[in-house]
């Protein structure tokens, strides 16, 4: 199967310093991709690289083998969706206002949305469970409903591949369960291919079929959660004592902290 | 939050009926308004109707200037003149009165002014072909501070009889007796407000942030740019006519902002409307309060301006705590 999106001996990152360097990953269809490493390991600038926030300042990203510097923006942004920590600020604007901005990128510049967009943007809201929240405004959601919505924005884009930058680090576990549920299930049933950023190990390890661990620019380790997350790989790249054993329901690794004072 | 918004912009256009036949109706000269009509009154009529006329283009045009900036720059402080409009325009014009330019020349010397003090401070922002928001406001600031002081040392040095005409520069002044220039004046105004209307998707997703935009497919850089062009045109276009005339473009965008939202497909139309009302409004203060002295435009949208905003800001944050 060729590679959906494939980073080829990628350099990047800001003013001219290259924080990646010389990644390669081919990103399959149906991935779920779980990037991880420690802070400072390039990760959020290689999801930035990909979403093309940033320039690339050699090597190549391609997506169905169309180098995604030379795509047009908006065609870009119809097939790759990108989800944030959160948005920042307080907007007086509603839920479906703000799912609506999803078809942006399938507008033309006097076109207005039709119909058909608005009904894109319900099923959006309906498929993350958020058909409720429809006319609540955005300041007067919790994180958890947040995070959906802006996930159904993202939706609403009908992307084929969906980048996401740590999108539970604000939330609860309960919570975090909830948002990764839905990213699972949009996998497996929509087959949205998922590039995500993480700091949990575990939620990695419990979601991810792949898993690319960065460390300095560079990957370290690329591979099924089994190959990836060792006590090994996990000790030498974050420079912490861990323990690795078999999560009882699972089945995927689970890696346990160890403090250094007993 | 719900109401539909064409009936808000309904009783909108309704009230702006309303107090354009009230504004009709009041001024210096007392005449009720059936004898308005009558052809020995007909200079009163048109000089008041071309004041209207001139309030109302100066309401929408300085309050949708406002919304653009405020929105690309998430800066609730951004206003139209932030860009160094007022103070490029105040300068030509006094240089224009020390060379003894004719007054029929003025407005194209404070229109002339306003663009180039934009085109300056536009580039003292940029940086490698990107304007970072924040130096954009900062050398909007230190230009204005800089042609302020130029035109207080030319007044002073030069400081005449022809001078005190200035003021109206500093403090606004619908008085407007010229039909054409007006009409002028209306054309870039209105097509510039139509092409921010078009952008009104796009502002959505910019007041979000630059990268939340971007993601979304928009150019951020070139729609910054075209927004930000065309709100310098109607701001110095409006110049020419009315001087500089504050707070319209700062309070009226946020009080629309509580009432209907920040989707901007509403926010513009219904902010359009309300700064109309508003500075048709003031307009009939200032030149009735005192008849037949009139007192200044600006000085009447501060005053009634500050406190508004005063209560609306307390409000909010009541509502946010």
């Amino acid at each position: 199967m060729k590679a959906l999106l494939k980073i080829d001996n990628l350099n990047g990152g800001y003013y001219g310093q290259d924080i990646i360097r010389g990644v390669s990953l081919d990103i399959e269809r149906g991935d779920f991709m779980g990037i991880i490493g420690p802070n400072g390991s390039g990760k959020t600038t290689l999801l930035r690289l990909c979403s093309r926030i940033l320039a690339i300042r050699a090597g190549g990203i391609y997506f169905d083998k169309a180098d995604i510097a030379r795509m047009g923006l908006k065609e870009f942004c119809r097939k790759v969706a990108f989800v944030a920590q959160d948005i920042s600020g307080s907007f007086s604007l509603s839920v479906a206002e703000l799912v609506l901005m999803g078809r942006i990128p399938h507008l033309k510049r006097l076109q207005f949305e039709t119909k058909k967009d608005l009904a894109i943007a319900e099923e959006a809201l309906a498929l993350t469970g958020s058909a409720g929240l429809k006319d609540k405004m955005i300041n007067e959601l919790s994180a958890g409903e947040r995070q959906r919505v802006i996930i159904a924005r993202a939706l609403a884009q009908e992307p084929v591949l969906l980048l996401l930058d740590e999108p539970t680090s604000h939330l609860d576990i309960g919570h975090q369960i909830q948002i990764m549920d839905l990213l699972k299930k949009l996998n497996h049933r929509n087959n949205l291919t998922i590039v995500m950023v993480l700091h949990d190990l575990n939620l990695a390890s419990a979601y991810c079929n792949r898993i690319c661990l960065l460390d300095g620019g560079k990957i370290s380790r690329e591979g099924a959660p089994e190959e990836v997350l060792t006590y090994q790989n996990i000790e030498a790249v974050y420079k912490t004592i861990v323990v690795v054993n078999v999560n009882p329901v699972t089945k995927k690794p689970n890696v346990i902290l160890v403090p250094g004072e007993k | 939050m719900n109401k539909p918004p064409s009936k808000r912009l309904w009783v909108l256009f309704l009230l702006l009926g309303a107090a354009v036949i009230f504004g009709l109706a009041q001024g210096a000269a007392r005449i009720p308004l059936n004898e308005l009509l009558l052809k020995e009154n007909q200079a009163v009529l048109n000089m008041r109707l071309l004041r209207i006329l001139a309030a109302i283009l100066v309401g929408s045009g300085l309050s949708v200037a406002g919304i653009v900036l405020q929105a690309i720059l998430r800066n609730p402080l951004a206003e139209p003149y932030l860009l160094g409009t007022s103070s490029g325009a105040g300068l030509s014009a006094v240089i224009a009165v020390i060379l003894g330019v004719s007054r029929i020349y003025m407005p194209l010397a404070a229109f002339m002014g306003a663009v180039a003090s934009i085109i300056l401070v536009y580039a003292l922002a940029s940086e490698r072909k990107r304007i970072a928001d924040r130096s954009l406001i900062l050398c909007g600031v230190i230009v204005s501070i800089a042609f302020s002081s130029i035109i207080v040392f030319l007044v002073s040095l030069f400081g005449n009889q022809a001078m005190h005409e200035m003021n109206w520069w500093l403090w606004g002044s619908l008085q407007v007796y010229d039909w054409k220039l007006v009409l002028l004046v209306s054309l870039p105004v209105l097509l510039g407000i139509g092409a921010i209307y078009i952008f009104a998707q796009d502002l959505n997703a910019i007041q979000l942030g630059e990268e939340e935009a971007a993601h979304l497919g928009i150019d951020t850089q070139k729609v910054k740019n075209i927004l930000i062009m065309i709100t310098a045109l109607i701001t110095a276009s409006l110049i020419c006519i009315c001087g500089i005339i504050g707070f319209v473009g700062l309070i009226v965008p946020h009080m629309m902002r509580q009432v209907v939202g920040a989707n901007h497909k509403a926010l513009i139309p219904v902010t359009c409307l309300a700064a109309s009302i508003f500075m048709v409004g003031c307009d009939i203060i200032s030149r009735t309060l005192f008849a037949p002295v009139e007192i200044p435009i600006g000085v009447i949208t501060a005053m009634i301006g500050a406190p508004v905003f005063i209560v609306l800001l307390k409000r909010g944050q009541g509502a946010a705590g």
